[in-house]
């Protein structure tokens, strides 16, 4: 059996009367190509936001590479491998994204807070930012403000960010959220194309790409966890049928 | 700097001294409180719907207190007659300021907001003095105002009754309104999520100018209410600035039960401030609203 | 383009960004060309520079770091009180007390940074405001200590390293203003071209973002604003130094928004916009001076209100704007 790169148990989470998490047990294997799907309102940002720190759970434990981080703040969770993007883009708009890397290189690399010497001579943390970026396929835009990026760059962008922390466990909400089907693809490409070292847990409405580039699924259904298990058992679940099609699901 | 507040609760002897205090604070407070309350639970519901940080809802309580001067002065109107006046004149006048300056700046961020009602303020403080001139408007409130009303062996003015009273209506009014009508339903739905109400259908552009309009115009009558207690002059909106974001911040933004709350705590603070330890000044309802909000940032009734 | 060509491009826009501009030089040289050509204005120029230093520390956590603060003349208040305390009570020496100043606006920064590091949005206005109004109270009551209302008189500093004695025409005065604003600007550039400054202009575009990106916000927040409490502390210092007296209203609310006002009508997150802002409005109200202060204010506040409507960062954005608008024209288009 393959190591556990991140798992939970007993997760709750609730706002007021509205349970959002409910005994929720996980287990994402290190190298793993995740899928987490549900219905709309299942829960699925908000177990994201529990995993990275965002929320504190009300009950419930989370394990990172087998250490307890329930209690441990966003930034350190980071430290330790675990990164995350957004469904809506949280970009630097007025950053250009070879800054934007930089910044996240020089967090990773403890300097975030020095003042001497000046950026330019990091140049070791410049040359990886832009490496990055050029390997993501978007280095000729890596000079360009970032507001001014096309809209599926930016969304290359936000995955580019959560990579420049060198994470080991990959959380991606949406990644194609708002992007054309033709394009959606091609983000993914990108994102199989991550090293095999990396366990991505990925939420996707689009049940083409999730069978394409899923390896396991977890369904999420009012803050439970539905069924779990590899894609071609899934599509046959009665069950989950029935939650899709009772429910309108957003393409 | 707050003027010191003034409603005498003359009490006659037999009671003792500490009761009497007590007494007269409670009163004078509670009167102040409700006072505060009409002239911002309008900042609170439009902090709340449109997340809109109004410096300048002051100036809406000085117009209020301008036109009942005015018309008093110049038209003899009587002092009761010009209220319902300074309401409709300042929710009025609010209407085009909200539709075509505020309504730009509901997706802007922080700063830009304070810095644009800043300005406001300015422009506002620059252009009373121009008309009405720069000193403290001469007010005299009418007789009937100015006498007192015993009550077993306490004696209480019936300026600060009148403010209590109208407080309380203005309070029932409100709550009825949002509990109990469509409108307010629409209120509290924009309040909760506004695209959410957005999405279900509500209008949400336009019930919020009703909102402001009505909020705008009661912080004229409160201004109008006022002008015994808290004087007028230009420099009024920056003078009050402070206890209308007291009121917001503890009460927490978009809750009236919260700004109610607040503003009769407040009131209480400050009068039994003034009343035990005169000395000290604003320092008391300072330090509380720091307490406060490094307690609850987001107010004691606001939501997280 | 090869990969390596890019990557020394990419280095080649952090270089341009710390090394100094055409008008840099030019900016300095007009500084120090206000002594000779308006020897009867050295007080206001003083004044100005104080001014500048002033928004210029607002800049730092305001413009780079996009915190707001309504309460910041709490240090420069600080800053001035230390010096006017310490000349006042037999220790005029006006580089310590300058130094005083700085630090124990810092150590207050250092205790509010707790709080304000905790707060965002109308309640981070309110805590600033909040902990200005009370130390303004404190001012205003403690009067034994520092003369409440009336300010604190009969202060007064030593010769500048024993030499040079404070002359009516405050040329003494402008020369050492000058020299430490100078200096200090130094320091703040070096911040804003650092890592630091990277990580703080994250915190103003996107303070979301920064935990998830293994940033610890709270540490960036408090560093950047005890630095920026040290300089606004050095500013009145060197204000109640140059003017040797210490009036209440340094710790009055209208000061954090004046100042407020002077950063935004020169624009935020460019250095110079400081200096800019202060400038004009110094320049503008001595020459507005026998106008009705209400008056002035009227202007002020449209100002603020174009501004805000109409600029995207104050005159240095308008500039650059213009000067981007003038390139645009005379490279036909191709330039981005």
């Amino acid at each position: 059996m393959t190591a556990i790169a991140l798992a939970t148990h007993g997760l709750n989470k609730s706002f007021g009367a509205l349970k959002v998490t409910q005994d929720v047990r996980f287990k994402l294997p290190v190298g793993a190509r995740h899928a987490l799907i549900g219905p709309n309102g299942a829960g699925k940002t908000t177990f994201i936001n529990l995993l990275t720190g965002m929320l504190p759970p009300d009950a419930g434990t989370i394990e990172l590479d087998g250490t307890e981080i329930t209690a441990l703040p966003p930034h350190e969770r980071v430290k330790r491998g675990l990164a995350r993007t957004y469904q809506i883009n949280t970009l630097f708009p007025d950053l250009t994204p070879l800054e934007a890397v930089t910044l996240v290189a020089c967090e990773r690399h403890g300097v975030s807070r020095q003042w001497f010497p000046s950026l330019a001579s990091r140049r070791v943390l410049i040359e990886e930012a832009y490496a990055l970026l050029a390997q993501l396929g978007i280095g000729d835009q890596a000079r360009r403000p970032t507001r001014h990026l096309a809209y599926g760059h930016q969304r290359v962008l936000e995955i580019a960010l959560a990579l420049a922390t060198h994470p080991h466990v990959l959380l991606l909400d949406e990644p194609a959220a708002g992007v054309p089907a033709q394009e959606s693809g091609i983000l993914y490409e990108v994102i199989s194309g991550l090293p095999k070292e990396i366990a991505v847990l990925f939420i996707e409405h689009d049940m083409d790409l999730v069978f394409r580039f899923a390896s396991y699924i977890t369904v999420l259904a009012s803050g439970r966890v539905l069924r779990e298990g590899p894609p071609a058992e899934i599509a046959e679940d009665p069950e989950v049928r029935a939650v899709y099609l009772g429910t309108a699901v957003h393409g | 700097m707050p003027r010191p507040f003034l409603f005498p609760t003359r009490i006659t002897p037999p009671v003792l001294p500490i009761i009497q205090g007590i007494v007269q604070v409670l009163f004078d407070g509670i009167a102040f409180g409700m006072l505060l309350f009409v002239m911002s639970v309008g900042l609170s519901i439009t902090l709340g719907m449109m997340h809109f940080a109004n410096l300048a809802h002051g100036v809406f309580a000085m117009l209020g207190g301008y036109v009942t001067v005015v018309l008093m002065h110049k038209a003899g109107v009587p002092f009761l007659e010009t209220l319902p006046a300074a309401f409709v004149i300042v929710a009025i006048v609010s209407v085009p300021l909200e539709r075509f300056v505020y309504r730009r700046m509901y997706s802007a961020k922080e700063l830009d907001q304070v810095l644009l009602t800043v300005g406001i303020i300015y422009m506002a403080i620059a252009a009373a003095a121009y008309v009405w001139g720069p000193e403290p408007m001469a007010f005299a409130l009418p007789d009937y105002l100015t006498r007192y009303r015993d009550i077993g062996s306490f004696s209480f003015s019936t300026y600060g009754a009148l403010l209590l009273a109208i407080g309380t209506v203005i309070t029932l009014v409100i709550f009825y309104g949002l509990e109990r009508t469509r409108f307010g339903a629409m209120i509290r739905a924009a309040v909760d999520d506004r695209r959410v109400a957005l999405g279900v259908g509500i209008n949400v552009n336009r019930v919020f100018t009703i909102t402001f309009a009505v909020g705008s115009g009661l912080a004229g009558l409160g201004g109008a209410l006022g002008i015994n207690a808290l004087g007028l002059d230009p420099s009024f909106p920056i003078e009050y600035l402070v206890f209308f974001l007291i009121v917001v911040s503890i009460g927490g933004g978009g809750t009236v039960k919260g700004a109610l709350a607040a503003a009769l705590l407040l009131g209480l603070c400050d009068t039994a401030g003034k009343y035990y330890v005169p000395q000290t000044g604003a320092f008391i309802i300072y330090v509380v609203m720091l307490l406060v909000m490094l307690w609850r940032p987001n107010g004691l009734f606001g939501r997280p | 383009m090869t990969t390596e060509a890019q990557t020394t491009k990419a280095i080649a826009d952090f270089r341009a960004q710390v090394r100094w501009q055409w008008y840099e030089p030019l900016f300095w040289l007009g500084a120090i060309a206000w002594y000779f050509l308006f020897p009867t204005y050295l007080p206001l120029g003083t004044q100005i520079l104080c001014a500048a230093l002033f928004a210029l520390s607002l800049d730092l956590i305001l413009g780079y770091g996009g915190i707001v603060s309504l309460g910041h003349t709490t240090f420069f208040g600080i800053g001035a009180y230390t010096a006017g305390l310490l000349a006042k009570h037999g220790w005029g020496e006006p580089i310590t007390c300058l130094l005083a100043g700085g630090a124990l606006a810092a150590i207050a920064g250092w205790i509010c940074s707790f709080v304000i590091v905790r707060v965002q949005g109308v309640a981070l206005l309110l805590v600033t405001l909040g902990i200005n109004l009370v130390l303004y109270e404190a001012a205003n009551k403690a009067y034994t200590i520092t003369g409440g209302a009336d300010g604190l008189q009969g202060i007064e500093f030593w010769k500048l390293f024993g030499v040079f004695d404070y002359d009516i025409y405050g040329r003494v005065s402008f020369v050492y203003t000058l020299a430490v604003v100078f200096v200090l600007f130094l320091v703040a550039r070096r911040i804003v071209h650092s890592p630091f400054g990277l990580a703080l202009k994250g915190m103003r575009e996107n303070w979301k973002r920064m935990p998830a990106l293994g940033a610890a916000l709270r540490r960036h927040g408090a560093l950047i604003f005890v630095l920026s409490a040290a300089i606004a502390g050095l500013s009145g210092a060197l204000l109640a130094e140059s003017v040797q007296f210490v009036a209440l209203d340094s710790l009055g609310v209208q000061r954090s928004v004046d100042v407020l006002t002077m950063l935004i009508v020169g624009g935020t997150g460019v250095l110079y916009g400081s200096f800019v802002g202060a400038t004009v409005y110094m320049v503008v109200r001595d020459q507005l001076a026998d106008l009705n202060p209400a008056y002035w204010y009227f202007w002020i506040g449209l100002i603020l209100v174009v501004i805000v409507l109409f600029t995207r960062n104050g005159l240095v954005g308008a500039l650059s704007d213009a000067t981007d608008w003038l390139k645009r024209r005379r490279g036909g288009g191709t330039a981005s």
